[in-house]
């Protein structure tokens, strides 16, 4: 009678069977000639913790009005929960914003703007003060339930509209760049409460962001964006560890990006790279031709820096030693190579500060293995 | 330091001083004395040179005679309500047709709202009694208006607007509009777009989130805008002369004719005073409105 004690990990994306809650199919939003989305197709599954990641002005917020219904696609269709959203009005579709500007109304308290959404449905008196109770208990704002907005912090602000757009209990929450006003530490407490909250409500987030490492600590899949396209989309460590483009490898965290002519050799990729030094070897998962152009991306972490070559490694490079960033359990090594490229390399602290191996000015061994980095085409 | 702060406190003390408390007190000591055939035509006048006993004589000839005498002729109070009905209806009037045309400023595109506010603040080009009067030559019994519903034939014989309360209420509607626009407008300007989008995601039809959050929000400047019309509506003295006829009792308009046609200064004086004791209060809630939006708006 014993249940297996198999963990189930959430990937409802890698289930063929599993229905999106939401899905777009070649959504395409112009404003005037300009192309703020372009023939977007995406599926975000119910209980999805969905961040939207890029720069300022990729069409985020476009993206996200959209489904709010604030916008009307200019092509193409989004599907949600089966029903094809266009027909319904903003004020009529099972979804809820939480506002860039948090947009809370001045002239309501905190519990009155928590209630206001409720008091439209025509809920009744006392199921809108035990939805508001538990709303302000949720988000920790039961003492500020009778200020006004311009009475409270901005956190605690953000706290309210994080209420007020969950009393409704919407199928799907979208956030546009909701920590965005808070300073850092405000910020990653925040993350960490989003998540707590979004997994006691099991509500669907859909979070704008341009901050990467946001979208990395809250979300269950991150979608990269550049020029109202989806470049990749993937759980956060597969964005990490596998980008698809130098795009995405470069947008998230630190990389080392190389240029060289591939040769095919076997599953391995030899990538001539610059004169009088031997080829990177790696190993790719896609074919490439001979002789194409590529990219090859490695990140600071996956190289190490010795004193003499590791000849375990299948790649081994020699510099000098730059600059060094101490930033507490690591050091990052800027070393410039013999034809001048410069590499970032971060090894881990282990030994205190006086007894480090290398400094300014130190000839040093780059070695990295040849699964180490990735071969990117685009 | 303590004396420069003492000196900027004392500018404005001193300016109010000067300009108001001490031309108050003047009209309020006319409205105590009688009145007399004598330049000035009161009496009694202080002088000085007399002494004690003179200015024992002077204070001895003032009494609230002229207040008492208010409030015994009925014409004084029915002016009294006269202007504030009329005053009221106008404020009501004003904001009727000033809201929508803020309301489509504050929506029209950036570009246009220079131009928008320009043509508001336009009329104040021209003399405010000029622009009255240009209102006979439109509204009177041979004035365009009859004339053009009279050619289309809409109707048979002209309509009796000028001389009526009608005539008073356009009047003071036209010429307080931009007062009443002005403020409102700068409450709707400064709202933000979002938070009527916010209104509609918690599920408000437009109709909906106008009510439940542009207008409680665009409030404050309702209210400064229909201060700012009511009060110098009520002892408006221009436009009921012009307009209205002598059917139209407005205080304005005795206040007026007790001082140039009666040239009985004492009862003017106590007629004006009244008035300003009846503006305090509505002046005074201006001050309190004033203060909240502000402290709202931080
Ligand atoms: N209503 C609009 N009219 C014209 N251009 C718009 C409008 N809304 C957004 N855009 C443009 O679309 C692009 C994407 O905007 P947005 O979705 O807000 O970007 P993000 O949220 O990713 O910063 C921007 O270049 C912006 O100028
Ligand atoms: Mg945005």
């Amino acid at each position: 009678m014993a249940e297996p004690a198999q963990q189930k990990v959430f990937a409802p994306w890698e289930d063929p069977s599993e229905k999106p809650i939401i899905r777009f199919e070649g959504v395409t939003k112009r404003f005037g000639d300009f192309t703020a989305v372009d023939k977007l197709d995406l599926k975000i599954y119910r209980g999805e913790f969905f961040a939207l990641l890029g720069p300022s002005g990729c069409g985020k917020t476009t993206l996200m009005r959209m489904l709010a219904g604030f916008e009307t696609p200019t092509e193409g269709h989004i599907i949600l929960d089966g029903q094809d959203v266009a027909p319904i009005p903003p004020n009529k579709r099972p979804v809820n914003m939480m506002f860039q500007s948090y947009a809370l109304f001045p002239h309501l308290t905190v519990w009155e703007n928590i209630a206001f959404g409720l008091k439209r449905e025509g809920m009744e008196k006392d199921k809108i003060e035990a939805r508001v109770s538990e709303m302000l208990r949720l988000t920790r704002l039961e003492q500020f339930a009778k200020r006004k907005p311009h009475q409270i912090s901005g956190g605690q602000r953000q706290r309210v509209a994080l209420a007020r757009s969950l009393a409704k209990a919407p199928k799907l929450l979208l956030l546009d760049e909701p920590l965005g006003a808070l300073d850092k530490k405000l910020r990653q407490e925040t993350q960490f409460e989003l998540m707590d909250i979004q997994e006691k409500t099991g509500t669907t987030f859909v979070i704008v962001t341009h901050d990467q490492e946001e979208a990395m600590t809250v979300a269950s899949r991150v979608a990269v964006m550049d020029h109202g396209k989806l470049v990749q989309v993937a759980t956060p460590a597969g964005i990490y560890e596998t980008p698809n483009s130098v795009y995405v490898a470069d947008f998230i965290g630190d990389v080392n990006i190389i240029e060289g002519a591939a040769t095919p050799n076997g599953d391995q990729v030899e990538i001539a790279w610059a004169e009088g030094l031997a080829p990177i070897v790696a190993k790719s998962s896609e074919p490439i031709a001979p002789g194409a152009k590529v990219h090859f991306a490695i990140r600071p972490e996956k190289i190490y820096v010795s004193r003499e070559p590791d000849m375990e490694r299948a790649n081994r490079v020699q510099g000098k030693v730059i600059d060094i960033a101490y930033l507490g359990n690591i050091s990052t090594y800027r070393v410039r190579l013999a034809n001048g490229q410069m590499i970032s390399a971060s090894m881990t602290n282990a030994r205190r500060l006086s007894r480090r191996d290398f400094t300014w000015e130190d000839e040093v061994w780059l070695n990295w293995t040849d699964t180490a980095g990735l071969v990117l085409t685009r | 330091m303590n004396l420069r702060r003492l000196f900027l406190i004392a500018v404005p003390y001193a300016w109010l001083g000067l300009f108001f408390l001490v031309p108050f007190l003047i009209v309020f000591k006319i409205a105590l004395s009688d009145s007399a055939l004598s330049i000035p035509p009161y009496t009694p006048t202080l002088d000085l040179s007399g002494g004690w006993t003179s200015i024992k004589e002077f204070f001895q000839g003032l009494d609230f005679e002229n207040f008492v005498f208010l409030t015994e002729d009925s014409l004084y109070w029915k002016s009294y309500l006269g202007s504030l009905k009329i005053a009221s209806i106008s404020t009501v009037l004003t904001l009727a047709v000033g809201y929508p045309i803020a309301y489509a400023m504050a929506q029209s595109a950036d570009e246009w709202r220079p131009t928008l506010m320009m043509l508001v603040i336009l009329p104040f080009w021209t003399s405010f009694l000029i622009r009255v009067y240009s209102w006979v030559g439109i509204i009177s019994n041979e004035g365009l208006l009859n004339q053009l519903l009279l050619g289309m034939g809409v109707i048979d014989t002209p309509l009796q607007i000028m001389n009526t309360p009608t005539a008073v209420y356009i009047g003071i509607v036209y010429t307080y509009l931009p007062f009443m626009i002005l403020p409102i407008y700068s409450a709707l300007e400064k709202m933000d777009g979002s938070l009527i989008e916010a209104g509609v995601d918690l599920g408000c039809s437009k109709l909906q989130a106008f009510w439940l959050v542009t207008l409680p929000l665009s409030r404050p400047g309702m209210i400064a805008g229909c201060f700012l019309v009511f009060i110098p509506a009520l002892g408006e003295f221009v436009i009921p002369s012009l307009l209205g006829g002598s059917k139209t009792l407005m205080i304005g308009k005795v206040l007026w004719e007790e001082f140039f046609s009666n040239r009985d200064w004492p009862v003017a004086s106590a007629v004006a005073v009244v008035l300003l004791l009846i503006l305090v209060i509505p002046i005074v809630l201006f001050q309190k409105n004033q203060e909240k939006a502000e402290e709202a708006g931080r």
